[in-house]
């Protein structure tokens, strides 16, 4: 199916099933403990053993010695392999650093070999046995000295208008420096993979990964072998984040097992590893730039950034969203990915965004205030409605006004204290923030296949469910096209054997896996139509209606089963739109006179994000970014040592998430939007929007509460403590 | 560890490399000869194959492997399966009987207080045994009066789960499904 334009009215504004709050079908399995998560599969294959890998312990250089005499002959073990044993792997374009194999350390913990045993007690033990030693090489690891050099060079990415004479001209001017910490994913699972490549023909991988076409296309790259012969499955993730958008060194190192073993192989990475040997978020220093005239209208931007990155990665592109969030003539916008020494920096939830906005809506708050204007006010003033840049292309559907003022209304923020530390309870100083939440819409190619078999309806795709609720909002989408009720459709994902789907990544799965399951079911629609020799019929109450013919679907086929595919394609009729969602975030906070130490109080989030195809998952995906959004202002940060070049804080202790306790009453409006330009469903993402701006708000809160400007994340007490304001009372 | 249990436990033999051991796991007793270095937690996941117990960290960080232990919550991946002889062991498995939730688990479905669902086996078992732990007096960091009856609030639900991380930050949710069972129950 070719969606070419905006769509029309159609059966999904008069929906029966989607838009309604459905419980989370696969919610049995996961509260019983029975939803199978990739490590966990003992059913799928005998005879398995398990792997443990052993990491670099330098950032840069080359292996000189491994001695893994004592490991092979240590209980148990079945195989030891070593990087030195094989030619550094090709590499997928997705990775930036080699996975395993050759001399060459790219980075801390890149894995360098595994051990094969009966058990993890013995392959972990045998692990410690391998001697290696290293040829040091000096690395680059400090982010600061890279801000030095490079900040005013470059092309710009963006460079509009004057800015230079916009800034000479203008009564009011802000120019700060800011900086957002290296974040990692730390989403529960584990990386995990089991291996089937006994024989070295058809490899069957069962895996913990959002995108399956993209993993099975890298593991054939990887190894050199059509892809054909390689099976992914993945249908319970436990949490990706961005983190499972790649092919990572567990199912790598558990192929090798495999071949070398002939018997299936497991391979979790330890926790400890995770941080340094697989991805995150880039830190990020940014220099944002506002002038404004006195009446408060934005008359130019200037941000530059710099994110570090292996060669040939991207970085952390802090800029984007000031390209086109708010009004205002000039700008010119410079982002400089800078290659380092540090583990991998790749995608992470709202990559670029949460960065971005969380420096970008402090400048704004602080721009409010030398214009004495309400932050609120002064974002709806500089609202637009086409991308600042490209005038001439408007934005489908954005309601970033709307959002602001029902946030207001709602959160009380009219009736905030307005003086900074003015406001104090006991030993606390009370604050109040907001934000403004911007990230895209996009949309990728979806494929689906649906089989009708006795009125029971299975559909297959290869979309996966990372906790965002795809099952469910695809169950629903299929109910709702077929004239089904939800309990007669089943959906089945994550699994290379179904149609290629959009994936989860980007925000973009719920909207193009949905579009794709209708096409499927569409096309569906047709073929029975064929059977019954109808032009048009209808599906509604489980049977199909067409002129004469009221016919159940059970009966249509005889018990014979009525196969149809097809995928939702996206035309470039949107390359000429600019199609986003919005949010504003409100924000209370208290931060402790004495200590510094800052509790969120309270959370709102108001959305655009089109149709909200299940507002109890949706409401999930944005208290969950919420939630991300407090560790990311508060206490997330992975701490680099810049001498030896790697993540010190690498395991759960070390890095602080959010925990129950720091999470307050949130509170999650939707607006009742829709977008015909987005999909046949009229739907957007919501999962990265709820983290957009969230860390803002709260930096902005504390500076109500204290008084206190702080500029750099994570806003730990130690940032603020010599700055409190007076607690003699 | 629960000392109202006097019965003397040890392994029934001790080798330099395993053990013999007896322990129940959801009313059902199993011996198990394993290596001394198997935690709880793997013996679980990997010997008896109940994988409903996750591991997230298998350091204690995280609390996805939450069990319960002579109705005690621990942290499995932090206790050796050779120190439980003779122990009473619960997990998620044996949390709903045969056809019927636990409330917790129907309370969790409820309020949508998950996502992944990965860290969702501990936090049930986890806020099952917060309640306990509150009714039996146990007092946490944010209870006030040491000497009072102690009342089920968020601050105390909050500061007791706050060992069980969720990385899709359904805590808000799983606060109210703690919530709706601790009201069923008063």
């Amino acid at each position: 199916m070719d969606f070419n334009q905006s769509t029309e009215d159609n059966l999904f504004d008069h929906a029966r099933v989607i838009g309604k709050p459905h419980a989370r079908i696969d919610g049995l399995l996961k509260v019983t403990g029975r939803a199978p998560y990739a490590y966990e599969r003992h059913d799928v294959a005998a005879n398995q053993l398990v792997g443990y890998p052993v990491c670099a312990t330098i950032a840069r250089g080359k292996i000189t010695h491994m001695d893994a005499s004592a490991a092979r002959a240590a209980p148990g073990v079945a195989a030891v392999i070593t990087t030195l044993e094989l030619e550094p792997l090709a590499r997928a374009d997705s990775n930036v650093a080699h996975l395993f194999g050759g001399a060459t350390v790219e980075h801390y913990h890149q894995a360098i070999a595994v051990v094969v045993a009966d058990t993890l007690e013995q392959a972990r033990g045998a692990a410690s046995l391998i001697e290696v030693r290293y040829e040091e090489a000096k690395g680059v690891f400090d982010l600061e000295d890279a801000w030095t050099r490079l900040q005013s060079t470059g092309e710009p990415v963006a460079n509009v208008g004057d800015v230079d004479a916009a800034f000479a001209a203008a009564p009011v001017t802000l120019d700060e420096t800011y900086r957002t910490a290296s974040q990692s994913h730390a989403m529960m699972e584990p990386h995990a993979s089991i291996v089937d490549w006994s024989d070295g023909g058809q490899m069957t991988v069962w895996t913990s990964n959002q995108m399956i076409q993209w993993t099975r296309q890298a593991l054939a790259t990887t190894f050199d072998i059509d892809a054909g012969r390689i099976r992914l499955e993945s249908p319970y993730v436990g949490g990706g984040f961005g983190g499972k958008l790649w092919l990572r060194a567990d199912a790598v190192l558990a192929a090798f097992g495999s071949r070398e073993t002939g018997r299936p192989v497991k391979v979790a990475l330890p926790r400890p590893m995770i941080f340094n040997n697989a991805t995150h978020r880039s830190g990020t220093i940014q220099r944002l730039r506002i002038a404004a005239g006195s009446d408060g209208k934005i008359t130019a931007f200037e941000h530059a950034a710099v994110s570090h990155t292996l060669l040939g990665g991207s970085g952390e592109d802090a800029v984007n969203q000031t390209r086109c969030f708010y009004a205002g003539e000039n700008r010119r916008v410079a982002h400089h990915p800078i290659d380092m020494g540090l583990p991998e920096s790749a995608d992470m939830r709202a990559p670029g965004e949460a960065s971005g906005l969380a420096v970008l809506e402090i400048a704004m708050d602080e721009m409010a205030e030398k214009l004495g204007m309400d932050p609120v006010a002064f974002r709806i003033l500089n609202d637009t409605q086409v991308n600042p840049e490209e005038p001439s292309k408007p934005f489908t559907e954005r309601h970033f006004v709307e959002c602001l003022r029902k946030g207001a209304d709602n959160f009380g923020w009219a009736e905030r204290n307005l003086k900074p530390g003015g406001r104090r309870e006991g030993q606390w100083l009370i604050g109040h923030g907001m934000a403004g939440a911007y990230r895209g819409a996009p949309t990728m190619t979806s494929g689906a296949r649906v089989r009708l078999q006795n009125g029971r309806l299975i559909v297959e795709t290869d979309m996966t469910d990372i906790g965002t609720g795809s099952y469910t909002i695809l169950t629903q989408t299929a109910a709702e096209t077929m004239g089904m009720e939800m309990q007669d459709v089943e959906v089945r994902l994550g699994n290379s054997a179904y149609p290629t789907s959009s994936g989860s990544g980007g925000q973009f799965g719920a909207t193009s896996a949905t579009a794709g399951v209708y096409a499927a079911c569409v096309a569906l629609q047709q073929q029975i139509a064929k059977r019954l020799n109808v032009d048009e019929a209808r599906f509604e109450k489980g049977r199909v209606v067409a002129g004469q013919t009221d016919m159940a679907l059970a009966d249509i086929a005889d018990g014979e089963e009525i196969v149809a595919e097809d995928s939702i394609n996206f035309g470039d009729f949107k390359d000429e739109l600019e199609i986003g969602t919005f949010g504003a975030h409100f924000v209370e906070v208290a931060v402790n006179a004495y200590t510094g130490e800052t509790r969120v109080r309270r959370m709102l989030a108001v959305c655009d994000a089109g149709r909200i195809l299940n507002p109890i998952t949706a409401r999930s995906q944005v208290i969950g970014g919420m939630t991300m959004g407090v560790g990311a202002a508060l206490t997330e940060g992975m701490s680099v040592d810049t001498e030896r070049g790697f993540f010190v804080n690498h395991d759960l202790a070390g890095y602080e998430v959010a925990v129950h306790a720091d999470i307050p009453e949130q509170e999650v409006i939707f607006l009742d939007t829709t977008d015909a330009a987005s999909s046949p469903l009229k739907a957007k993402g919501v999962g990265e929007l709820g983290i957009c701006g969230v860390a803002a708000a709260i930096g902005n809160a504390i500076y109500n509460a204290t008084g206190i400007r702080i500029r750099e994340y994570p806003m730990t007490l130690d940032r603020m403590i010599d700055q409190l304001p007076s607690t003699e009372r | 560890m629960n000392s109202s249990n006097n019965v003397e436990r040890h392994p029934k033999t001790v080798n330099p490399d395993s053990s013999t051991f007896s322990l129940t796991v959801n009313r059902e007793r199993h011996t198990l000869t394993l290596d001394n270095r198997t935690t709880l937690l793997d013996a679980l996941r990997e010997q008896l194959k109940l994988t409903g117990t996750k591991k997230g960290c298998d350091h204690g960080q995280c609390g996805a492997c939450t069990v319960s232990v002579n109705g005690e919550r621990i942290n499995a991946c932090l206790s050796l399966a050779v120190m439980h002889e003779g122990d009473d062991i619960s997990t998620i498995e044996g949390a709903a009987e045969v056809g019927h939730l636990d409330p917790m688990q129907q309370a969790f479905v409820d309020h949508d207080a998950f996502q992944c669902g990965y860290c969702t086996p501990g936090q049930i078992c986890s806020a099952k045994a917060v309640l306990e732990e509150i009714q039996a007096g146990l007092p946490s960091h944010v209870t006030k009066d040491l000497n009072a009856p102690i009342e089920i609030s968020d601050a105390e639900i909050r500061e007791r789960m706050s060992g069980n991380l969720c990385r899709c930050g359904a805590y808000a949710n799983i606060l109210k499904a703690i919530n709706q069972v601790a009201e069923v129950r008063s």
